[in-house]
């Protein structure tokens, strides 16, 4: 049955993606919920918050305040508090009661911008889907408020990295290692949206050459860049290797000729035609950039089981989208080896081969550090092929 | 202490914190000394959720109906347990809202994981459906679906729980209500009058307390949901003619349990108040016919006690906070009238159970500072210029201090044995350090984890 989950995990929800998205850019996040998504969001995914301070909260909605429709007990608690901690920006996420409700978001960020003037933000997450839709509206909403317009593209060829959060990219370094790879490989890392990224960067989004989308949440952005700026964009992860060569050469490519390549896969729609070998579940960019990696490196043909969209239009034809537990367990039927998070275990026949490949984004910290940075070690994967 | 925070720095020194999320008692407010607002939530993570409690009842399945936001923390809470064989979800979606058709999504859904379970081989004995706000504010026909789900599967015992985070000024708070539920599935049978429960709490209760003591040395046979291995166990509790609470959160679990099985349920609240100490002794031995503890001598082995713990103390600074036992102003009186340089004390509000302790801590030591835990300045860390000793995670994480006492809810002790193992274990934590940072982010502590 659709929905229903006996035995694997849930992936982190878009009110968490709002979060990890927008942590470090020293603005003040609220979680517009009763309790428990605070402790949630800080236990579970978000690896920096004991080490980085930050401003994210909940609002602490009671149920009186819920039914009487009382929005400005949250506006006034997030104005009191806002002058009095002086972030670079609000934003006010959503949860299900007040999706339930139809609190304005908008109107409410609207409100709560005249009253302090602090940009701000409303996002109408209902903690309903996943982090992925989350963190791509977070990430897409700054690059639209703060990337300066009238600028000037960088003299050396430049690249922003977009969708980089802890939720796909834990804290063992990929995020560094994406932008090592970069510089390495001829392009000036411009801005890392968001992980490693100051907020007075984000006014430099506009200059780079082209823009690398590292994960599904990083789409938005580039769409919303190549609008504003005609900035081309590919996506992929760098990992090491024949794939990482052919994804550089793409990279160059968009950026001399301004075409973006979203719907075009490195490989192409037919490089894979059975999912009879191999199943990489997870979240749909980076398991295609290891699916093809793995094709390039080994010959055998590997699918993606995307089970944290449910339609990702990059994809290829072999590939599925499969977001609920029934959904994965037949699309992993006919596969021999199956590369996933170590939560989705319980659902893999023990005739099948399990290759374990740790997502924060679904088993939050419980194999945090068994998580491997793919673009260094793309090979220790593949190895176990 | 200057900290960067958005777009200027703040100084995190005591004035900061002053304003608005630290007073001194002497100028505090009771039940409530802080101006709710936005709440930040500190890694210190070791009590109990509603996952950990359910998950007391042996071989009993938790499935919780929520939406993905919701399910994250406790899915994880229960894999982080080793316990993600006992646990499923169904995921609420938009569409389940608009279409009206909850009550059918608890149904079918439940059904459906059953289902597989079974044909694992795992079929439970029992189910504990958690629904959550969403059904609240949907006006969801809850108890319509547990008949449903009653009539399908007659072989399985099921109860309603909840996750109703919003409740939790409106009525019985989810805390309550989950140790309510608990109990819930005992079935009714024929009462024993020389059995005794304890109930309400996660923790076992300590076997050298004078309540375990004074129960066992009367040759009651005594039941307690922590120690119950089988469902067959938990549901011999269903014998006990004397219910004992001891936590406050377990109270009103008491009181139904009375009124649904026919059992006297009595309600001795844990407490380090020497005549309240006594007067519980006293009233537990009068109904389970046992010779009550030479109090007099009780007291004096507490008294030599406290004051071995002083000297190793000596005049450290000592924080406690809400998490570590269910009365800290009880704690810092009793430390406080015994010499120790108690200055903090965090907790968000007080219990009613309190009011006698904050008026004689405002009267005898008006200084001591109340500090709140959720105040939107608490994400901030605090330059206090001189090293704590802590009990409880909260105020271990706030003062970052690796010398701390680790209980959670009481950590299983009652009556004069809380004293004395109250002072053992601050001279250890005087003596010896703990790695704090990774011991206050596991969730539920003493149930179990993997991370």
């Amino acid at each position: 049955m659709k929905q229903t989950a006996s035995f694997i995990s849930t992936y982190s929800a878009d009110v968490f993606g709002v979060c990890s998205a927008l942590f470090e850019l020293g603005g003040m996040v609220i979680m517009h919920d009763a309790s428990g998504c605070n402790s949630t969001y800080s236990t579970h995914d978000e690896p920096r918050w004991y080490d980085m301070e930050s401003m994210v909260y909940i609002s602490g909605l009671s149920e009186m305040e819920a039914i009487m429709g009382d929005d400005e007990k949250l506006i006034s608690d997030v104005v009191r508090d806002a002058k009095m901690l002086n972030p670079n920006f609000i934003a006010v996420a959503g949860t299900p009661i007040p999706a339930m409700t139809g609190f304005d978001f908008e109107a409410a960020a609207s409100v709560i911008e005249a009253r302090t003037g602090i940009p701000s933000f409303g996002f109408a997450t209902a903690g309903m889907e996943t982090y992925i839709k989350g963190a791509g509206m977070a990430l897409e909403a700054v690059v639209r408020r703060f990337a300066k317009r009238d600028i000037k593209r960088t003299e050396r060829l430049s690249c922003n990295i977009l969708g980089l959060t802890p939720l796909d990219f834990s804290i063992n370094g990929e995020d560094k290692s994406v932008a090592e790879r970069l510089r390495s490989s001829g392009f000036e890392p411009n801005v890392p949206l968001a992980m490693g990224c100051r907020f007075e960067e984000l006014q430099r989004l506009g200059a780079a050459h082209v823009n690398l989308v590292v994960s599904a949440a990083g789409i938005p952005a580039a769409r919303a860049l190549e609008s504003i700026f005609g900035t081309p964009y590919v996506l992929g992860l760098p990992a090491a290797g024949e794939y990482s060569k052919r994804l550089i050469s793409r990279l160059r490519s968009a950026a001399n000729s301004g075409a973006s390549h979203e719907k075009q896969t490195l490989l192409g729609q037919d490089a894979c035609k059975t999912r009879g070998g191999i199943a990489v579940i997870g979240e749909g960019v980076r398991s295609l950039a290891l699916a093809e990696a793995i094709k390039l490196d080994t010959g055998k043909d590997a699918c993606v089981v995307c089970a944290a969209e449910d339609n990702a239009p990059y994809l290829r034809r072999c590939d599925i989208c499969a977001p609920d537990e029934d959904d994965i367990i037949e699309a992993i039927s006919s596969a021999d080896t199956v590369i996933a998070d170590p939560l989705f275990k319980p659902i893999v026949p023990a005739e099948k081969r399990f290759i374990p490949l740790p997502h924060e984004a679904f088993s939050g910290r419980i194999f945090r550090k068994d998580i491997p940075d793919l673009v260094k070690d793309l090979g220790a994967v593949i190895k176990l092929l | 202490m200057l900290k960067r925070v958005g777009a200027s720095t703040i100084e995190c020194g005591a004035s900061f914190f002053r304003e608005g999320a630290a007073v001194a008692i002497g100028e505090a407010s009771f039940p409530a000394p802080f101006i709710s607002g936005l709440e930040y939530s500190s890694p210190a993570r070791g009590t109990w959720n509603i996952v950990h409690t359910g998950m007391l009842i042996p071989e009993a399945h938790e499935i919780f109906v929520c939406a993905a936001g919701c399910l994250r923390g406790v899915v994880l809470t229960a894999a982080e347990m080793n316990a993600e064989e006992r646990f499923s979800t169904v995921a609420v979606r938009e569409r389940d809202l608009l279409e009206g058709d909850m009550e059918q999504l608890i149904v079918e859904g439940v059904s459906d994981i059953i289902g597989k379970l079974t044909a694992r081989g795992k079929r439970p004995p029992a189910v504990l459906v958690y629904t959550s706000c969403v059904h609240h504010f949907s006006g969801c026909d809850i108890e319509a679906a547990y008949a449903a789900l009653k009539e399908r599967f007659p072989d399985i015992d099921f109860t309603d729980c909840y996750m109703n985070p919003i409740m939790r000024k409106s009525g019985l708070t989810p805390d309550q209500l989950m140790r309510s539920r608990l109990y819930s599935l005992i079935k009714p049978r024929e009462l024993n009058k020389d059995a005794v429960a304890i109930i309400g709490n996660d923790l076992p209760t300590d076997e050298d307390s004078e309540l375990v003591a004074l129960i066992k040395a009367s040759h009651k046979r005594l039941h307690e949901i922590t120690s119950c291995q089988t469902y067959e166990e938990y549901q011999n509790m269903g014998e006990a003619s004397l219910y004992i609470s001891y936590y406050p959160a377990a109270k009103a679990g008491g009181d139904e349990l009375s009124r649904r099985l026919g059992g006297r349920h009595v309600y001795l609240p844990f407490s380090l108040d020497y005549d309240e100490i006594e007067a519980e002794l006293d009233t537990l031995c009068g109904l389970i016919s046992a010779e009550p503890p030479n109090h007099a001598a009780k007291r004096e082995e507490c008294k030599k006690a406290l004051a071995e713990a002083l000297k190793v103390v000596g005049n450290t600074p000592i924080a406690v906070d809400y998490t570590a036992v269910p009365r800290p102003l009880g704690l810092c009186r009793l430390l406080l009238d015994a010499g120790f340089n108690v200055k903090r004390v965090y907790a968000d509000s007080f219990s009613g159970e309190e009011k006698k302790d904050f008026e004689l801590l405002k009267r005898s030591h008006p200084e001591l500072t109340v500090c709140a835990a959720v105040h939107a300045k608490m994400r901030f860390t605090e330059d206090v210029g001189e090293h704590y000793l802590a009990i409880g995670q909260k105020a271990a994480y706030f003062l970052n201090t690796d010398n701390f006492v680790n209980i959670v809810e009481g950590g299983g002790m009652f009556g004069y044995q809380a004293i004395i193992k109250l002072c053992t274990l601050i001279k250890e934590a005087r003596l010896n350090t703990k790695p704090m940072r990774e011991l206050v982010q596991i969730k539920g502590l003493g149930c179990g984890c993997c991370v």
